[in-house]
């Protein structure tokens, strides 16, 4: 469909019960819907002939820890034919695994890939689901908002053993992550002394 | 005696001189067959994403330049652009084709590296010795006006950092003129070279639907018949002023693929002309002192001035709550970038939509059943940079 409008109307009746909410924000229609209608809504959006998202842009995943469902999973979808783009998101639990769309879209392999590696979220009936980005053998999930910034292993080359070796950080300053919120508006001691 | 099939493994990298970079490249062989091909990325691989979120909007523009670090500006364009959506900022029209010009620019700089060592890979060393003369050229243009040759660090969310220097765009306006000749003599070089056809034509073919399910984009999904442009289809900045054509290739092989990016180049000086004749004069950034530095001028002066250049190069701005998805039309395909903003000075998310990710990760699919050989050739003609695969 050409219009944004007409096709936030027809995606909302098409898919009533698998839709929790849907706007038009920046030229993109974002749809928001439940984690285990992912399949049918991603497939609905490919092959409908009003719709035509034929392309995988994007899937990543946002972390919000201090939800009870902690991360946001988001896919970005792009139809050439109607020049239109949709975002898809919802929340799951960290333990929940999530089904992937490598079947709908053969693109998603690196990307779920990417999500699991960056964010531990598991995936089924994923191919081939290994880290991709982080070193071999490494340990924990680096975009995740409780994973420190400086790493927790760094590596060098040792002259006493000729080869490469794995050790905690060492830094000669720690990384410092200064509070510049502006004090007209009062700093978070302040504010802390308005609210009691 | 029946015959035994042995299939050999064969590290391909991560040092190897034709894989552009970092890519470790498990191949199976079976004689000189490739059965699999596995990329081990990553390498390179430095948390662009979890430093983004960890320092203000002024200060992440410069993570851009290191990502695809051959078109630098390209890809700080799209984290303007998403800035300025969410902030609702005008940018000035002075500003918009200044960025125009040096994302042009980009694109000619990368995609000369990419046809030059793309022949370097099959056999021939010229292209590349006169290539690299132009792109010289081009990062002196480069550097006259942001002061580095790669690391840019030159547009800004509503604008970009300086205006040109004087004589700069009489500069670009002479290369112009003489450009599209060397254009001319790589070609004469390697379009109908027997060697260079014969190691790209039928190689590496990617059909039209295989091309939109592996989410290809630029030079690639061009290169297979689609003709889909984000300069034209979903014009941002000054492009819906502009007049150029969208070469699109007909058989999706590596050879097809070359003659795309020659053409784009063309285009490109065709665009950069038009912007050096029609651009006006004017601000070249927007003059709200909350998101733009006051001239150095002022601060000596105005006491507001001061305030703002404090407040900016402390707290920064300050990106009320959204989530957005920008794209731009990079030489390597469609860069993105999905930004979450949460009323802080620092971007809470963003990921960065990098396309060679999604075009190395069909190396599987492109290269089976080909020779050897045939690696280096598709693997050149996918135009991969390391910065953007592993961020």
């Amino acid at each position: 469909m050409k219009n944004l409008e007409d096709l936030e109307k027809f995606i909302n009746s098409e898919l009533t019960s698998k839709i929790n909410n849907s706007s038009i924000r920046h030229d993109n229609i974002y749809i928001n819907i439940d984690h285990d209608e992912l399949i049918d809504v991603i497939s609905f959006l490919k092959i409908n002939k009003e719709t035509k998202f034929r392309q995988l842009i994007e899937i990543t995943a946002v972390d919000y820890p201090e939800n009870e469902n902690r991360f946001k999973m988001v896919y970005l979808l792009l139809s050439h034919e109607y020049n239109q783009r949709i975002i898809i998101d919802y929340s799951i639990k960290e333990k929940e695994v999530i089904s992937s769309i490598t079947s709908i879209f053969p693109a998603a392999n690196w990307m779920e890939r990417e999500v699991f590696d960056m964010y531990g979220l598991n995936f089924k009936n994923h191919p081939d689901l290994r880290r991709i980005l982080t070193d071999y053998g490494f340990e924990g999930h680096p975009l995740r908002k409780d994973f420190p910034l400086t790493g927790h292993n760094e590596v060098r080359y040792s002259e006493e053993q000729k080869k490469v070796i794995y050790e905690p950080v060492k830094l000669e300053q720690n990384y410092r992550n200064f509070d510049y919120e502006s004090p007209w508006e009062g700093t978070k001691y302040i504010k802390e002394i308005k609210k009691s | 005696m029946a015959k035994e099939k042995k299939t050999l493994n064969l590290n391909f990298g991560p040092q190897h001189p034709a894989a552009h970079g970092v890519l470790r490249l498990i191949l199976q062989l079976d004689g000189e067959v490739v059965e699999k091909a596995d990329p081990h990325i990553g390498l390179l691989h430095r948390g662009t994403e979890k430093l983004i979120e960890n320092k203000t909007y002024i200060q992440a523009v410069p993570y851009f330049d290191r990502l695809d670090y051959v078109a630098p500006m390209n890809q700080e364009h799209a984290f303007a652009l998403a800035i300025e959506k969410i902030l609702k900022i005008k940018v000035p029209t002075r500003a918009k084709y200044i960025r125009v010009i040096f994302c042009e620019i980009g694109r000619i700089l990368s995609h000369i590296l990419n046809v030059t060592t793309q022949a370097m890979d099959v056999g021939a060393l010229t292209p590349t010795l006169w290539g690299f003369e132009e792109r010289e050229k081009l990062m002196g243009f480069y550097e006259r006006v942001s002061g580095s040759r790669l690391h840019a660090n030159y547009f800004r969310a509503g604008g970009v950092h300086k205006d040109l220097p004087s004589g700069l765009d009489s500069d670009i306006g002479e290369f112009c003129e003489k450009f599209p000749k060397i254009i001319d003599d790589l070609e004469t070089l390697l379009t109908d070279n027997r060697i260079f056809k014969q190691r790209n034509v039928d190689i590496g073919i990617v059909s039209k639907q295989d091309a939109l399910d592996y989410s290809f984009s630029g030079v690639m999904l061009r290169g297979s018949g689609v003709a889909w442009d984000l300069r034209r289809s979903q014009p941002y900045d000054c492009y819906d002023d502009l007049e150029f054509k969208i070469p699109v290739g007909k058989n999706g092989d590596c050879y097809d693929r070359y003659l795309c990016r020659i053409e784009e180049m063309r285009e490109s000086v065709k665009i950069i002309k038009q912007c050096l004749t029609n651009i006006p004069k004017g601000p070249i950034k927007t003059e709200d002192g909350k998101i733009s530095p006051p001239p150095k001028k002022e601060l000596k002066q105005s006491m507001e001035a001061l305030i703002h250049h404090f407040k900016l190069f402390t707290e920064g701005y300050r990106v009320e709550k959204d989530e957005i998805y920008t794209a731009v039309e990079a030489p390597k395909g469609e860069f993105g970038v999905y930004l979450i903003s949460d009323g802080s000075s620092k971007p809470y998310k963003c990921k960065i939509r990098a396309p060679g990710f999604t075009h190395l990760q069909a190396m599987d699919y492109l290269i089976k059943g080909h020779m050897l050989a045939d690696v280096p050739a598709v693997l050149g003609s996918m135009d991969i940079v390391f910065g953007e695969v592993d961020r």
